[in-house]
């Protein structure tokens, strides 16, 4: 339906009117009777051995209720925090994973690992309770360097070498024998430098305990309410899983960070009970920085064989990726299906070999942060190319052009276990250098060094796979739940529509978008379409957001169930026509019949279907509600080119972004505006890791970055007006045609900088951020 | 926080008195930093004074060729109303625009944080530092690392600065915090060339070798071949010492340069 | 305690609050105006961006003694969803928000600095006003073309 609200259409926001008023409700921001807080007393330490935890004096400071250590919740039956994928290591054994509780009993493993948790009935109370608590810590030697883990003292007992595991992808028979006929091989050594998310809203948990039905309730900041009740019920042990309601009400951004199940939600949860009290925790921002699951690290050495002519015949990676102190929740699959699965990029790369160790440091966990693997291996990818095409004098854009996949080649089977359905990557290409003024760079450049400044451009044509995914090959690799979506397309009896999805918005908005597909396609107006998500009594199982995943899958599942409401609807239309329901046609939200004037609205159908005095009451039940619950048939492919222009002040390091050009086929697009916010943000998270953010460890295991005082968040002034634009390919196996948008920001811009920074600066490679310092050490020369 | 006793005071007198009546006290003036301090419970005074009663300590005056700024204006009103335009754009530089509405030079100066942008333009352009009970000169008020030659309770009630002929302040920000990583204060006095740093030490200082080589020309280049001894520099994750000791001599040239 | 007399969107409150309480405790707890946020300790985010007598602050970083006699205006007091102001308006038109967490800071902090400016500001001189202000979401773009289009709206009215 062309509609200025349907499916294409840059319609407004339906939750915009919340939060530009301030009237939002984040989890912080909800109050229950008799609350009480909580704080948690942290590891000073990156590495100790707790002897012993005195709560005595604690227990005793004014307005404290109770404090609780890991013992409290071990011995009442409390299990660990696990992780749910399991990755095998080459040998076919199983990943080793430590014992990660959620409050440490015998040793703390990182600065802030939880050793007790002190409730209070004033948060300063708890404070106060908290400098009261009394351990007894021997201090170890951390390990904190992630290149030497493996031999370095072993952290875990029951993890020899620290390695949790060693895991690889693709045909190294076949590699090497590539890499001995090549003409040409470049090498990368190059580090994935570690982030820290920084939702802007810290996470939240309020629990609540109803003795009289044994009914728990939390409220949190989490991107999969449904996730998070599994797994504190069936696999922590805090409830039966029917007694577990989770709320996930307005989230203040994710990226990530809010997917996996944390140890404070789940000791806040257990001890509501305990106390008998509803229970808050807000974190401090500091809190966020030391224990929010931190993002990439990796340290990877690449090489790319190339023939005479420039085509790519072989690509070898070896990789050490950090996991920190313990496996959050899905940090495995991170660096290895999410990361040695996309290696291959855009690119007919016919052999391809990766290896991946990943190990346990003294260092906060690391998980998924937006791309989650993706943009590690992107950046891989793109540096490696970038510094090919310079070490043999070919233009960048052309050494990429040479060796893309052709349109003619989809379905493509990549080396490396995927099969790309659909693309189009010349398109994006020819796009971007247009937008960028490709021809125009020469002259640019000339004028920057006219004025003393250096100017690079830089390429990364990425490709990523999103839409998590189909359940079946998700689980043969290990995944611990299957990953489809569910949804209900609730038609009401005026024929307004609700709709419950088991995705969660916290920013993507999802209230609005997935309103236009159900809109659309039963020819309503979008106001009469509502979205319901975030809380697991409404909508069924689901598996969240992340990984790009909500339109492809999610909106899959609804668009499906909206059809099944059709195909009803014209059952119940035939009757009420005299007609068949193959006779039945449903356009722009009327039913009509061939050859007839008679037609029927799309209300006038619903409200029979609720007061069925006109309906086949033999044949249908009454009602007009359909479930639907959709499982991929594939991962999705977004890919496109990003390319980046930087200036550099020799004379201090100063490195701008002058001009970042993004050209993303997502395939088909619901809303393109909140497709654009979505790259804009992606791709200033991805400038950020280039040239702003670092988490920082000493060699002691202090986190040097522990505050917005040294860690650097991208303002406004740090970047460009971006130009970004769109080409299509449909997605070939969904029902929506769409790729999926969350991520390509981050995954694409990242090495589009540095390539630009590299070319400025003409050298190989400069470790990210590419702080002022660092790039003025790499104009001296050093 | 901890908890505190508020006190609102209408006088440095009284603010004075009571704080030699209280065990420990705190004189809060924009609070920019004490507050941050007390919410980290890394300070905990039993009182705590509000300053910002004192309508005596606010304003901008032009007196005899200096420039006299009461310890209670804002940086933001520092910004926009003083008329020596090194010292307003050095004051528009500080934090971030909400920052500015709050902060005050009097706090600012009697913190001497080592990365603080004012303490150069103190030493920088030769101010006074005026307070309940004396008035110290610049290049004694600023002694150490976050540590100055008040007194126990003593207050700052104003700083004067002398009008230059032309003066410049550079700053390379600290890319998370915006404080300065090396800020420098070049200014030409009737009394001579003085060149302040902020940033790169333990508390601001005097370049003395750049003011000696300006005093006789007035160029960049006349210090671009003068190398600082960074070996007492600040070092973190942002910068080096041999970092900052570049970026003090191409901060100065900057600063000469935009003035010459 | 501390006995104090604050006037919030209009409303005039006497209240007795212990020495210690920020004003963003006050305006969130006290007051149950949650749409004044807190996402960082050190005074940075400018997600809890009020106006303290006509000019933007950080509400986690003054006591809420220090706004005594003093008006406060907070998100919940510039427009409603049938009476936007400007900027609320221009926000949503621009899709200048996704999640909506530094929202009512960035809101704040952009209505003061257009007050304040005595000429137009140009769109560099935005993303400057705005360092005091953190998006995760948007990567500013959409936030500098609301503050412009509701600039050009304050400006003629």
């Amino acid at each position: 339906m062309a509609t200025n609200s349907g499916i294409g259409a840059s319609v407004l926001r339906k939750e915009d009117a919340r939060f530009i008023t301030g009237t939002g409700r984040y989890t912080d921001d909800i109050n229950l009777a008799g609350q009480v807080y909580c704080v948690f007393v942290r590891s000073p330490h990156a590495r100790a051995i707790i002897k012993s935890v005195d709560i005595s004096d604690a227990e005793r400071a004014d307005g404290v209720l109770a404090v609780f250590t890991g013992e409290d919740l071990r011995s009442d039956g409390i299990g660990d925090l696990p992780c749910g994928w399991l990755v095998k290591s080459k040998d076919g054994t199983d990943m080793v994973a430590p014992s990660h509780p959620a409050i440490a009993t015998k040793f703390v493993n990182y600065v802030g690992d939880i050793y007790a948790m002190v409730v209070a009935d004033s948060i300063e109370a708890a404070k106060n309770g908290a400098e009261l608590v009394e351990a007894d810590f021997e201090i170890l030697k951390p390990v904190v360097d992630v290149a030497t883990a493996t031999t370095a003292d072993q952290i875990h007992e029951n993890v020899p070498n620290n390695q949790c595991y060693d895991w690889e992808l693709g045909d190294s028979g076949a590699t090497e024998t590539a890499f001995a006929n090549a003409a040409h091989v470049t090498s990368l050594d190059i580090v994935n430098n570690r982030l820290i998310p920084n939702a802007i809203e810290p996470r939240a948990a309020l629990g609540s305990y109803d003795a009289a039905s044994g009914n728990y309730t939390l409220y949190t900041t989490s991107q999969n309410p449904h996730l998070e009740r599994l797994i504190l019920a069936a696999f922590v042990n805090v409830a039966p899983e029917a007694k577990l309601h989770v709320i996930s009400p307005d989230v203040g951004g994710g990226f990530g960070s809010k997917i996996f199940v944390y140890a404070e939600e789940t000791a806040v949860i257990w001890a509501t009970a305990k106390v008998g009290r509803p229970i808050k925790w807000t974190a401090e921002r500091i809190e966020s920085f030391q224990a929010d699951a931190h993002g990439r690290d990796h340290v990877t050495h690449a090489e790319l064989a190339l023939s005479e002519t420039g085509e790519f015949l072989g690509l070898q990676v070896r990789t050490i990726a950090n996991m920190g102190a313990y496996l959050s929740t899905f940090a495995s699959s991170v660096p290895t299906y999410l990361y040695g699965t996309l290696l291959s990029g855009q690119y007919k790369t016919p052999a391809i070999h990766v290896e991946v160790q990943s190990v346990f440091t003294n260092t906060a966990p690391v998980d998924a942060y937006r791309g989650a693997g993706r943009p590690e291996a992107t950046y891989v990818v793109e540096r490696l190319v970038e510094t090919a095409a310079r070490e043999l004098g070919t233009d960048p854009a052309e050494l990429r052009r040479k060796n893309f996949i052709q349109t003619s080649d989809f379905p493509y089977e990549t080396p490396v276990a995927l099969t790309y359905d659909t693309g189009d990557y010349e398109a994006s290409l020819d796009r971007a250098l247009s937008l960028a003024d490709y021809s125009g760079f020469a002259q640019r450049r000339a004028a920057s060094e006219a004025k003393g400044k250096r100017r690079g451009i830089g390429f990364s044509c990425y490709i990523e796979a999103c839409g998590l995914a189909p359940s079946q090959v998700a689980l043969s690799l290990g995944a611990g739940v299957g990953l489809f979506e569910s949804a209900e397309v609730r038609v009401d009896v005026t024929g307004s529509v609700t709709v419950m999805t088991g995705t969660h918005s916290h920013g993507q908005g999802h209230e609005t978008t997935f309103a236009q597909v159900v809109a659309d396609k039963l020819g309503i107006p979008f106001e009469n379409v509502t979205v319901v998500h975030g809380d697991t009594s409404k909508s069924d199982y689901g598996l969240g957001t992340y990984g790009s995943r909500s339109l492809v899958v999610g909106g899959s599942a609804i668009a499906t169930a909206t059809d099944k409401v059709i195909t009803k609807a014209k059952k119940i239309a035939a009757h009420m026509l005299n007609s068949t329901a193959e006779q039945v046609s449903f356009e722009d939200g009327m039913f009509k019949i061939p050859d007839s004037n008679e037609s029927l609205s799309f209300g006038e159908v619903a409200f029979s279907a609720y007061v069925p005095g006109n309906f086949p009451i033999d044949e249908l039940e009454p009602g007009l509600s359909e479930k639907a619950f959709y499982d991929p048939a594939n991962f999705t492919y977004p890919a496109g080119t990003h390319i980046c222009e930087v200036e550099v002040d020799p004379d201090t390091g100063t490195t701008k972004v002058v001009s970042f050009v993004a050209v993303d086929d997502f395939g088909n697009v619901i809303n393109p505006m909140i497709v654009e916010g979505q790259v804009h943000g992606g791709i200033t998270q991805g400038i950020g890791q280039a040239l702003l953010e670092h988490g920082v460890y000493d060699a002691d295991g202090q986190l040097l970055t522990g505050s917005y005082m040294d860690y650097t968040m991208p303002r406004a002034e740090d970047v460009p007006e971006f130009i970004v634009d769109t080409t299509v390919t449909p997605c070939t196996h969904n029902p929506l045609g769409a790729k999926g948008c969350g991520e390509a920001g981050a995954i694409g811009a990242t090495a589009a900088v540095m390539n630009a920074i590299t070319d400025a600066l003409s050298v190989k490679d400069i470790p990210m951020p590419a702080t002022a310092e660092t790039v003025w050490r790499a104009t001296t020369g050093e | 926080m901890y908890s505190f006793n508020y006190h609102y005071v209408r006088s440095t007198e009284e603010a004075s008195t009571l704080f030699s009546s209280c065990e420990s006290a705190a004189y809060l003036s924009g609070g920019m930093t004490l507050i941050p301090t007390l919410k980290q419970r890394l300070d905990y005074p039993t009182d705590v004074i509000d300053l910002r009663g004192i309508d005596a300590l606010e304003g901008i005056d032009n007196e005899n060729g200096f420039v006299r700024v009461g310890s209670r204006t804002c940086h933001a009103g520092v910004a926009n109303n003083a008329p020596i335009n090194a010292l307003a754009e050095l004051a528009g530089g500080i934090g971030d625009f909400q920052v500015r509405n709050c902060g005050t030079i009097g706090g600012s100066i009697a913190n001497n944080d080592p990365a603080a942008d004012y303490p150069a333009a103190l030493l920088g352009l030769g101010a006074t530092v005026h307070t309940n009970d004396r008035t110290i000169s610049a290049d004694d008020f600023f002694v150490d690392l976050f540590e100055t030659s008040l007194e126990l309770g003593e207050i700052v009630t104003a700083v004067s600065f002398p009008t230059p002929q032309r003066a410049a302040y550079m700053k390379f920000p600290n890319p998370a915090s915006r404080y300065a990583i090396v800020g420098v204060f070049v200014a030409e006095l009737q009394s001579g060339v003085r060149v302040a740093v902020t940033g790169a030490g333990s508390c601001a200082f005097r370049a003395t070798a750049f003011e000696e080589a300006l005093q006789s020309d007035f160029q960049p280049d006349a210090i671009a071949g003068i190398a600082v001894d960074h070996s007492a520099f600040n070092s973190d994750i942002h910068a080096s010492q041999e970092f900052r000791g570049h970026l003090v001599t191409e901060m100065a040239k900057r600063a000469v340069a935009k003035i010459s | 305690m501390v006995d104090i007399t604050i006037t919030v969107n209009g409303a005039e409150h006497s209240l007795s609050v212990p020495d210690n309480t920020l004003l963003s405790d006050l305006l969130r707890d006290t007051l149950q105006l949650t749409g004044t946020h807190i996402g960082c300790d050190t005074s940075q985010c400018g997600s809890c961006t009020v106006e303290l007598n006509g000019r933007a602050v950080k509400s986690c970083t003054l006591l809420a003694a220090q706004a005594n006699d003093s008006s406060v205006t907070t998100i919940e007091g510039i427009g409603t969803p049938d009476d936007l102001h400007p900027m609320q308006a221009a926000f949503r038109e621009n899709h200048a928000l996704q999640c909506g967490f530094c929202t009512p800071g960035m809101i704040m902090t952009a209505i003061s600095m257009i007050n304040e400016a005595s000429e137009t500001l140009t769109a560099d001189e935005i993303r400057a006003g705005l360092e005091g202000n953190y998006c995760r979401c948007t990567g500013y773009q959409n936030i500098v073309n609301a503050v412009l289009a509701a600039q050009t709206q304050l400006r003629s009215a």
